[in-house]
């Protein structure tokens, strides 16, 4: 399904796959246009099939014109069903896709992946990014295993975690005193001025957006090749959740899925929720916001996709929802006591977000939902601190054993 | 009075190649009405037929997005400076 266009998502206007976002005439976003598979289904599956077990394996599906490698091997991550978590929730058929299983420990390296190597193809030879934490880390990584230069552009505040890891491969880190939306402001306007920089979320966002389709072509094949009822999914600009959808569009479209798009749920933080407010309120426009949540990795207030997101909730029997700071802490808890999977805070609003489905009745208890844990809690180590004790004791048996008698009493 | 308006690289084409323009007015929306007036081309890729922006174009008053502000009726004062840029990027 060779890439043929660029094509404005707004008017349609076209243009050749280069190092564009924005449509001239209307300012709309620019998304890769595909020519139809040249392939029957059966024939497309068994490339797949036989393909490498990284997100290179859709390589047919992805906007690469040479063939698609990379220096740090991405994607392929585990689809885990979530009994336990289900039995809490009072559902039968719930799917965790755990992208914490990925190089830098976030979906963040699939799109740089895409991004960095349609790059190298359109020869720029630095790599950049405006992130909310994880996207540093990916791009910071990607570029050290390419040998290219990285610029990282992040709130000043970020969290520490995201900070030290993405600095530890080399890149140059610029804190920027405002918010996410003030990073993405003046990202966009360096990227209009420094020629042989790739913004991977700025000039090629396009190739990078494309690179979250992979999560859906994942979780299909590791269903067995079959569609979940429902998704749950992050929001901060709404590229991965539309980019989702897209994903298993194409494939019904190409035969290779049988079925309708799930109905896709988004999940945002209150603190956050521009597209949640729209959704709510019956629009597609998203009033901007400013930020106040500890899911600094959803922290957009200004979401690039947003009305698309709200569309897509719309005509899919989904929605999108917000919840809490408390309920993002219980959300990152469920899931860790459930399913042994540690999420960072946008996986808290995720989990937090599928329980509040699950207790409005909005999901049929049969219905096979999956939710995508999009980051590590190794990176959001303070969202979970005052939940866990630690008991110190001298090294005596009798120590030990006053304090299990201790734990006894208060069970 | 005076305000500057700076221009993504995606409108300077239709800016005779200028990265920057200089356009009177007492509120952002004069502002770029006169800005229009310099370079007629600029206004159908900013606004629409209702005169409102594009869905997918940002103004900033000295950093600060307009719809924090008043919108387009936002006053500026002399040697203000006015941004527009595209709104798909980041995420």
């Amino acid at each position: 399904m060779p890439a043929e266009a660029l094509k404005c998502k707004e008017c349609s206007t076209a243009y050749p796959l280069e190092a564009r976002y924005v449509c001239e005439r209307c300012f709309g976003p620019l998304e890769v246009a595909y020519r139809p598979p040249s392939s029957d289904a059966p024939a497309l599956k068994r490339r797949i099939q036989a393909g490498p077990h990284t997100l290179w394996r859709y390589a047919d599906f992805l906007p690469l014109q040479g063939p698609a490698r990379s220096a740090l091997p991405t994607g392929w991550t585990p689809l885990v069903r979530a009994d336990r978590l289900a039995e809490r929730l009072g559902l039968r058929d719930v799917w965790i896709k755990n992208e914490t299983a990925n190089p830098t420990h976030s979906f963040k390296d699939r799109v740089v992946s895409v991004a960095l190597a349609r790059a190298l193809e359109l020869g720029f030879d630095t790599v950049a990014c405006a992130s909310t934490g994880n996207l540093a880390g990916a791009v910071a990584a990607h570029a050290a295993a390419a040998g290219l230069p990285a610029y990282v552009f992040i709130p000043a505040d970020l969290e520490a975690e995201k900070i030290l890891s993405a600095g530890a491969y080399g890149a140059r880190i610029v804190g920027v005193r405002g918010t996410y939306d003030d990073v993405n402001r003046l990202c966009t306007e360096i990227s209009g001025e420094r020629d042989g920089w790739a913004f991977v979320n700025v000039n090629v966002r396009p190739y990078y957006a494309e690179g979250s389709k992979t999560l859906a072509f994942e979780t299909a094949e590791q269903l067995g090749w079959e569609l979940p009822d429902r998704v749950v999914a992050p929001v901060a600009s709404g590229s991965l959740f539309t980019k989702v959808a897209r994903g298993f569009q194409e494939w019904i479209d190409a035969g290779l899925l049988a079925g309708e798009l799930p109905a896709m749920h988004g999940a945002q933080a209150a603190g956050c929720s521009p597209v949640a407010q729209a959704f709510a309120a019956g629009t597609d426009v998203c009033r901007p916001v400013k930020p106040d949540t500890i899911a600094k990795s959803l922290a957009i207030g200004n979401p690039a996709d947003g009305p698309y997101a709200v569309d897509l909730a719309r005509r899919t029997g989904g929605s999108v929802e917000s919840v809490t700071d408390d309920e993002i802490r219980a959300g990152i808890r469920l899931l860790a006591e459930t399913t042994g999977i540690f999420t960072e805070t946008a996986g808290g609003v995720t989990t937090a977000v599928l329980a509040k489905l699950a207790e409005s009745g909005a999901i049929d208890p049969d219905e096979r939902v999956v939710a995508y844990i999009t980051g590590d809690g190794l990176k959001t180590l303070d969202a979970v601190r005052d939940g866990v004790e630690l008991a110190q004791i001298d090294a005596r048996f009798e120590a030990f054993e006053a304090i299990e008698a201790v734990e006894e009493v208060v069970a | 009075m005076a305000v500057t308006v700076k221009l993504p690289t995606q409108l300077r084409a239709a800016a005779g190649g200028a990265a920057e323009a200089s356009a009177d007015g007492s509120t952002v929306g004069e502002v770029l009405q006169a800005l229009y007036a310099q370079h007629g081309e600029l206004r159908d890729r900013i606004a629409g037929e209702d005169g409102e922006l594009r869905r997918f174009v940002n103004v900033y008053l000295k950093g600060e997005d307009i719809r924090f502000l008043d919108g387009l009726a936002t006053p500026v004062a002399d040697g203000d400076e006015v941004t527009i840029l595209p709104a798909v990027a980041g995420g």
